[in-house]
């Protein structure tokens, strides 16, 4: 019997493919002959084609990011979906709700699992690196093929938040709401440091094989997974895990092994977390998006100062932070909203208190899905006051 | 809580197309009324959880921050107007506050409770009690105001830190401009609106 889905869930659905045959030039100099982006969408998209909304993915995100795949047997729902569907805070009956896999990724769209066409083999590591405005570019292209001009809003959280910011800047016009959550407007020293030790942790395992992997039937399991597994660590604070985990042993242990067992609580969720990686996600994919994370740096095209990037912005700004992200500390968000402010754009910032982390973005915090929820209801009603 | 006197007075102080920063904005009525009449564009900075939230519904531009921490975020001279409705007897640093105010705006305009009305000075005299009054309705223990002074008492301050008085209002309790306040402003005011620069 199939299964029933929650009524405020968005329910079964369908990736679909788009396909691009015009070559798309991107940032390091090379391009892309044609390209295939797999996205998915929810709700109605109105006769204006006004209600439009699109969700950007971060680092290990996808497409999916609400709904279910499977009817008999649905498992877990995409990666936001506590805050899109009818009645959540991004509110299907509302908006046309659009979330593309990027381009480098590994759940479709094209990257290095790709086939390369000139060699017929997987690009791998030959997969060019991409950039946040390569992606938005991109992006820009899955909208005009779905007849969608200028979108309602675009909301991401960490790098996604940083596809949104970057919308609008390179397409002034075409986006009428910025949603800029956890997200940063550059990487810190501390952050790209950890990105290397991450990538260092991939490329030094035996199984790398110079990122040509596939051809040798292999995948550098144990390299993706201590990336994960530091990665985790960053996105959680010092105090969401000691009030998850403290310093309990796993459960009927007792005493100390005096060995390297898995022995705390932390280091079998860090290790079962990794190991679930493994099992999703492509290690070059993970190389790569790390480098986009690293090039993300608006300001550069405008002589190093961020307020002059958004002189040209015509897009309202909401920015989200969260008290104990320390990846993208609230700080980092500031300075986001102090260069719009500079630029005199409408702006609106919250600093939501959690415990979670840089993961709180994903979290349904009450005044955190209050804030977009409210936020978003007076988007929705500029919709239909202008189809009205 | 801002009254509908009150934020029509402050707007006729406000040039129309101004560039406003309103601190401790509360549920952003001001703001609202602002770009409605006087089509100004600006901020709120708010503090309060369920105050930030009002203002989204309403689509005024809020920044939820701790005016206490400072305007560092803000450049000189980035406002027309900064604003400080019934909040400059409620923060701690209320000296240095009314420095930044000047620094980001190029006025400033405050509102607060005169403390030298004459029913707080009976109060004080008479019953030995500390006053409650319609503009000061709470008891010392529970009252966020925290500093609290009179008109004389903030003339005072501003000589000694040479800001300019441009414009004062003094009101009785309902906002109003009566005959009473005007002629003893310390005595029977109950609500003072100073407008101020710094040359």
């Amino acid at each position: 019997m199939p299964h029933t889905f929650p009524p405020d869930s968005v329910g079964l659905v369908i990736p679909q493919t788009a396909r691009f045959e015009q070559s798309l030039a991107l940032d390091c100099g090379r391009s892309l002959a044609n390209y295939e982006m797999v996205y998915e969408t929810y709700g109605t998209l109105n006769a204006d084609c006004s209600n439009a909304v699109l969700i950007c993915h971060a680092l290990s995100g996808d497409h999916h990011v609400a709904g279910y795949h499977d009817e008999d047997d649905p498992g877990k729902p995409g990666w936001w979906d506590n805050c899109i569907g009818p009645g959540k805070p991004i509110d299907t009956r509302e908006f046309f709700v659009v979330c593309c896999n990027n381009l480098g990724g590994c759940k479709g769209s094209t990257g290095p699992t790709a086939i390369n066409p000139e060699n017929r083999k997987p690009y791998g590591p030959d997969f060019p690196i991409v950039t946040v405005k390569d992606w938005v570019r991109s992006q820009a292209r899955l909208a005009d093929q779905l007849g969608i001009r200028q979108w309602a809003a675009i909301i991401g959280g960490s790098l996604g938040g940083m596809q949104a910011m970057q919308w609008a800047i390179t397409f002034p016009d075409r986006v009428r709401h910025s949603l800029v959550i956890a997200a940063a407007p550059r990487l810190s020293t501390q952050n790209i440091a950890f990105n290397e030790v991450a990538r260092q942790a991939i490329l030094s395992d035996p199984d790398f094989h110079h990122g040509h992997y596939y051809e040798f039937g292999v995948v550098p399991r144990r390299g993706l997974m201590l990336a994960r597994m530091l990665g985790h660590i960053t996105y959680l604070s010092d105090e969401g895990m000691r009030a998850k985990f403290g310093r309990e042993l796993r459960e009927g242990k007792m005493n100390f092994n005096f060995n390297f067992d898995t022995e705390f609580q932390v280091e079998s969720y860090l290790r079962h977390q990794g190991h679930a990686f493994v099992d999703r996600f492509d290690a070059n994919t993970y190389l790569l998006i790390t480098k986009t994370l690293d090039y993300f740096d608006p300001a550069a095209d405008f002589d190093q100062d961020l307020s002059v990037a958004f002189h040209r912005t015509q897009a309202r700004f909401l920015v989200i932070a969260f008290t104990s992200d320390w990846r993208f500390a609230p700080a980092r968000s500031r300075e986001i909203v102090r260069a719009l402010v500079r630029a005199g754009r409408e702006v609106s910032y919250a600093e939501i208190p959690s415990e979670y982390g840089h993961d709180a973005f994903l979290m349904p915090i009450p005044l955190y899905h209050e804030v977009l929820r409210s936020y978003l209801a007076r988007a929705a009603r500029e919709v239909n006051a202008r189809a009205a | 809580m801002l009254v509908r006197p009150e934020l029509e007075l402050i707007s006729e102080w406000i040039r129309p197309g101004a560039r406003v920063l309103d601190l401790g904005c509360g549920d952003g009525a001001l703001l609202a009324y602002l770009r409605e009449h006087r089509q100004v564009s600006g901020y709120g900075l708010e503090i309060d959880n369920a105050n930030m939230l009002q203002c989204i519904q309403i689509g005024v531009n809020v920044i939820h921050a701790d005016l206490e921490a400072g305007l560092a975020d803000f450049g000189d001279s980035s406002f027309d107007y900064v604003i400080m409705t019934q909040t400059l007897q409620a923060v701690r640093q209320t000296e240095a506050l009314l420095d930044e105010m000047l620094r980001v705006g190029r006025q400033g305009i405050v509102t607060f409770p005169n403390f030298g009305f004459w029913r707080c000075r009976v109060q004080i005299a008479l019953q030995g009690l500390m006053p409650v009054v319609k503009t000061l309705p709470y008891e010392w223990y529970n009252t966020p105001n925290i500093h609290l002074f009179t008109l004389h008492d903030f003339e005072q301050l501003c000589r000694l830190k040479h800001i300019d008085i441009l414009q004062r209002m003094v009101l009785d309790h309902a906002h109003r401009p009566r005959p009473g306040p005007k002629l003893w402003p310390n005595l029977l005011g109950e609500i003072a609106l100073y407008r101020l620069g710094r040359a």
